[in-house]
């Protein structure tokens, strides 16, 4: 059960194979039994579960079920979840009890999902590698030594070790795409105004956007059919209908014009991994898409541009954990002062207060203009990249993350981790839709090396797009059908 | 030296929405601490702001009925600061794009001369909570209720010169705000606050001197008293060579004084930046010409009004114009007798009156405005005397009837007009005043006239009031010259 896809276990429900309890035992079982290891979950809900299970199976057996109903998945922890601990990895939140959920888990709920429970991530979604969580690092089910990408670890994780089949990711600057990649998942960063981000905990939010990591993008295509829509509770989210994304997978590429951006095959990039991508557009070739190199001009600006706005965004939203109402809380505080320099001190991990620093600095005044309003100016000047490279292609390839998964621990400089994103924070800048589809492995250690993770981006709202561009290279290839010895041995 | 005061000031008026600015919590005043707070108010994780429309309605009624720019766009900022009453660690205001520009309100002073005070913008922000220092063993409590009110912050022109003109000023906004319905303006519950900025200069000096801000004074008249005493602590302080240092300060209305809160160097860096959460406010004509259209009659021009088509002297116009209930109640007293200057001598004179002695406001009169414009009526017709419709009025005041005709009817205090029946009255009066008429007989003749008043009076007491006094006196000065 562990192995199969959303599609195959919705069919099996259908089938009457197995009952949503009888899945969501066994996964249930199998996450108490690996997760030790893994460390993917924060939080598991069995008791909760096993309600949704049972509501999922008496509607089924009302002949009241849809396409997600009975089928399980797992939700990072920066989403809020009514009457369960939602601690987006921090020791700020780790005794939060959200009293509300966030819409997407409201819309999962309704479609008739069972969640499994929180998974991991890095505090307050800032990280790369999921080693900035309060909980402890996450590993990769490919190989235990290695990182499983950030901030969606848990995820991804949690998904390529087979404990669930799908789970619920968040994305500010690469935080589906790069985990997604690193563990051998797909993963889909919406368009900005896509998915409501009511009840998301904010990091950045002209930049922060809910997605589905899964294992194929027909998954995703489901997913993204429950969580899409307009949101009076967000007014970024935009009212614009929402397409069946099933509809469109299977249609023929023939005639597509993929753009390869000069600038995502440069320096730092692995060479393994440029081959894996390299190897993956030759096969889209096969299927009748033409290619032709593009300039994405001012990418070399976005890693700036993006340390400048996100951290700028996060000091402020990140102002509310304060000591005063809700999450930590030093003892005995001797004055107001007091209260919020040591609540803040002992509840915020390091990369978190690095970022809020840098957010607080290049807000002040006599900074703001060198720093805030450059850094807007950049963007307005990376989103025009996309939109005229867009002009001659349907959509960009290129890898998701310049390497595979590093060590646990080998990045120790921040700026090193930041350049990890390199290929995907501009998409956040821009506000286009990205997704980071398995397309081979680099390493050869041990056994296949770890997973490298194709990226494809389309114009604004084209998700129905990329995902039909996914799902053909899924039926052309079987990099996603792949799964790591330790999900296979712990079968 | 002779010196010059510059006063600028930034009123801060809480709008009369239903639900607050950003989220659909409850705004009612005096609620049990924390009962009308909401995930967004708390700030909780997660949360979003919603903009709610009729805040921007009625910041944009404002901007029209100052004759101000409406901009296209506005634009929501964050102001950063931490303060246990100030839940998200930012208040979502308005720094670089306000919903209103410049525009100017009309002051009038208390010598009838009227004068222009610049608006520099007005923008739409949200209140704090409160933070509650009693009752807590030391510790301090904070109330959520009051978080998220939208509030609109009008910036004047540093253009008054005396602590009479920034009343006026603070004065009118109240009547523009309360005439268009968008607030309460009652300072009493915080619905309208006032920081003032005050500085002084020798007369002729063209550039500003160094200037202080009074915070949070909330009243007419603490603005009065703040801004003189601090008015005299500058120019002791200029005189006695000493120098302002712009700062904060307080007025303590107890002591009568102000009192450093913070000086420029401990002033806080509010990091304004746009607020990601919140689109910009773009408004197209077809919107604001809407609400230009939905205006009430604006204060200025109901005192013209009055003025000119009612004619009424520019005080009457002023003091009956001043708030948007005066100026209702008296059209309706207007409406009802017909006459507009009997209608605003009773609404000036006696209703005031009573209205003052027992402390309630214009819509709170026992006496509605249809009852009053009915007993100006009978005043009018003639059937009452004026001594009469006074204690008309006290009958309908303490509600003894429901109308005048009812109460003149029960208390019998028709009019007495009838030749006959006062002639008869006076007959009697001169039989039983043998003395006073014989005075009156020895009298000169020019002193005659003080002395016809003791008849009168008792004629009308013979009437118990009823009697017209125009023909007793007549009639009576008739009788007496006739024995003389």
């Amino acid at each position: 059960m562990h192995d199969k896809t959303l599609t195959e276990l919705a069919a099996c429900l259908a089938a009457g194979e197995f009952t949503s309890r009888e899945l969501t035992e066994s996964l249930l079982a199998r996450i108490d039994r690996l997760d030790g290891e893994i460390n993917s979950l924060i939080t598991v809900t069995p008791d909760a579960a096993r309600e949704a299970a049972d509501r999922a199976d008496a509607a089924r057996a009302k002949g009241e079920a849809g396409p997600l109903t009975g089928l399980p998945l797992a939700i990072k922890d920066l989403f809020c979840t009514d009457g369960v601990l939602t601690t987006a990895g921090s020791r700020m939140l780790a005794n939060f009890v959200a009293p509300y959920d966030a819409s997407v888990v409201e819309r999962l709920k309704a479609a008739g999902t069972v969640s499994l429970g929180k998974t991991n991530l890095d505090e307050f979604a800032m990280g790369s590698s999921n080693e900035n969580s309060h909980f402890g690092p996450v590993k990769n089910p490919w190989d235990l030594a290695a990182v499983p990408g950030g901030s969606s670890g848990g995820s991804a994780a949690a998904v390529a070790a087979g404990l669930v089949p799908a789970a619920m990711g968040t994305d500010t600057g690469g935080s589906i795409r790069q985990p997604a990649a690193f563990c051998g998942i797909t993963g889909l960063k919406p368009t900005y105004g896509r998915v409501s981000r009511w009840g998301i905990i904010a990091y950045a939010s002209s930049l922060d956007q809910a997605g589905p990591m899964a294992r194929t993008a027909e998954d995703c295509a489901l997913l993204l059919n429950a969580i899409a829509g307009h949101d009076l509770r967000d007014s970024t989210s935009v009212a614009r209908g929402v397409p069946d994304y099933t509809e469109e997978l299977a249609a023929p590429l023939s005639g597509l014009k993929i753009g390869l951006p000069r600038e995502y095959f440069g320096d730092g990039l692995d060479p393994e991994v440029e081959s894996a991508v390299r190897e993956a557009v030759k096969v889209y070739e096969s299927l009748g898409a033409t290619v032709r190199e593009v300039s994405l001009p001012h990418t070399h600006y976005a890693i700036p541009a993006y340390y400048v706005i996100a951290p700028a965004e996060a000091s402020a939203n990140l102002s509310r954990y304060d000591g005063v109402r809700f999450g930590h809380r030093c003892e005995a505080p001797t004055d107001l002062i007091d209260l919020y320099e040591r609540s803040r001190a002992e509840g915020f991990g390091e990369e978190v207060k690095r970022r809020i620093l840098i957010g607080t600095h290049t807000l002040s005044e006599g900074f703001f203009d060198a720093y805030y309003k450059k850094a807007q100016q950049v963007r307005r000047l990376i989103r025009q990249d996309f939109l005229d490279a867009f002009e001659e292609v349907d959509v960009l390839m290129g890898p998701a993350s310049p390497t595979p998964a590093f060590d646990l621990g080998a990045r120790k400089d921040p700026v090193s981790m930041y350049l990890q994103d390199i290929y995907t924070i501009a998409v956040n800048l821009a506000g286009i839709p990205g997704i980071s589809v398995p397309a081979g492995f680099a390493g050869g250690r041990p056994a296949e090396g770890r997973p490298v993770g194709l990226q494809i981006l389309g114009t604004h709202f084209a998700e129905a797009r990329l995902l039909n561009v996914a799902h053909r290279f899924q039926q052309a290839t079987d990099w996603h059908l792949r799964r790591p010895a330790f999900a296979e041995e712990n079968a | 030296m002779q010196w010059e005061t510059v006063i600028g000031l930034e009123v801060h008026v809480q709008l009369a929405t239903q639900s607050k600015i950003f989220s659909g919590a409850s705004t009612a005043f005096g609620a049990e601490p924390n009962t009308q707070a909401c995930a967004v108010d708390l700030g909780l994780p997660g949360v979003l702001p919603v903009l709610n429309e009729a805040a921007v309605a009625m910041a944009v009624q404002f901007g029209l009925a100052i004759h101000a720019e409406i901009p296209e766009v506005s634009v929501f900022d964050r102001k950063n600061y931490f303060y246990p009453d100030l839940p998200k660690g930012y208040q979502t205001s308005q720094m670089y794009h306000p919903i209103v520009g410049a525009g100017e309100v009309e002051i009038t002073l208390e010598d009838g001369s009227t004068k222009r005070v610049g608006v520099h913008h007005a923008h739409l922000e949200e209140d704090a909570g409160k933070s509650l220092h009693e009752d807590f063993h030391g510790m301090t409590g904070i109330d959520l209720n009051r978080a998220g009110t939208p509030l609109l912050e009008i910036v004047s022109e540093p253009d008054m010169r005396s602590a009479k003109e920034a009343a006026a000023y603070l004065k009118a906004i109240h009547s523009i705000v309360t005439y268009l319905g968008i607030s309460d303006g009652n300072m009493a519950e915080g619905s309208m606050r006032c920081d003032v900025n005050v500085s002084v200069r020798p007369e002729g000096q063209e550039s500003f001197g160094t200037r202080a801000e009074i915070k949070n004074v909330n009243s007419f008249r603490f603005v009065e008293r703040a801004i003189e005493f601090e008015v005299e602590r500058q120019i002791e302080l200029l005189e006695d060579g000493g120098e302002v240092i712009q700062e904060t300060r307080l007025f303590d209305p107890e002591r009568d004084e102000t009192r450093s809160m913070r000086t420029k160097e401990e002033a806080n860096d509010y990091r304004y930046f746009p607020c990601p959460d919140l689109l910009p406010v773009v408004l197209d004509a077809a919107y604001v010409d809407h609400l230009r259209e939905a205006l009430p009659e604006l204060p200025d021009e109901k005192r013209a009004r009055f003025q000119g088509e009612l004619g009424l002297s520019a005080y009457d116009a002023g003091v009956l114009s001043a708030s948007r209930a005066m100026a209702e109640y008296f059209e309706a007293v207007k409406d009802a007798c017909g006459d507009a200057k009997q209608a605003a001598n009773w609404v000036q004179g006696e209703l005031s009156g009573a209205l003052n002695r027992e402390g309630l406001a214009i819509t709170d009169s026992p006496v509605s405005a249809r009852q009053l414009g009915e007993l100006i009526g009978r005043v009018i017709d003639d059937t009452i005397n004026g001594k009469a419709a006074k204690q008309v009025f006290q009958a309908l005041w303490h509600g003894e009837g429901d109308s005048a005709d009812a109460i003149i009817e029960a208390k019998g205090l028709k009019q007495v007009t009838d030749t006959g029946a006062i002639e008869a009255m006076i007959d009697r009066v001169i039989a039983e005043s043998p003395a006073q008429v014989a005075q009156y007989r020895d009298a000169e003749p020019e002193k005659r006239g003080k002395m016809i008043g003791y008849f009168v009076g008792q004629v009308m007491k013979a009437s118990r009031g009823t009697a017209n006094p125009q023909q007793v006196n007549q009639l009576l000065k008739e009788k007496l010259d006739a024995l003389c």
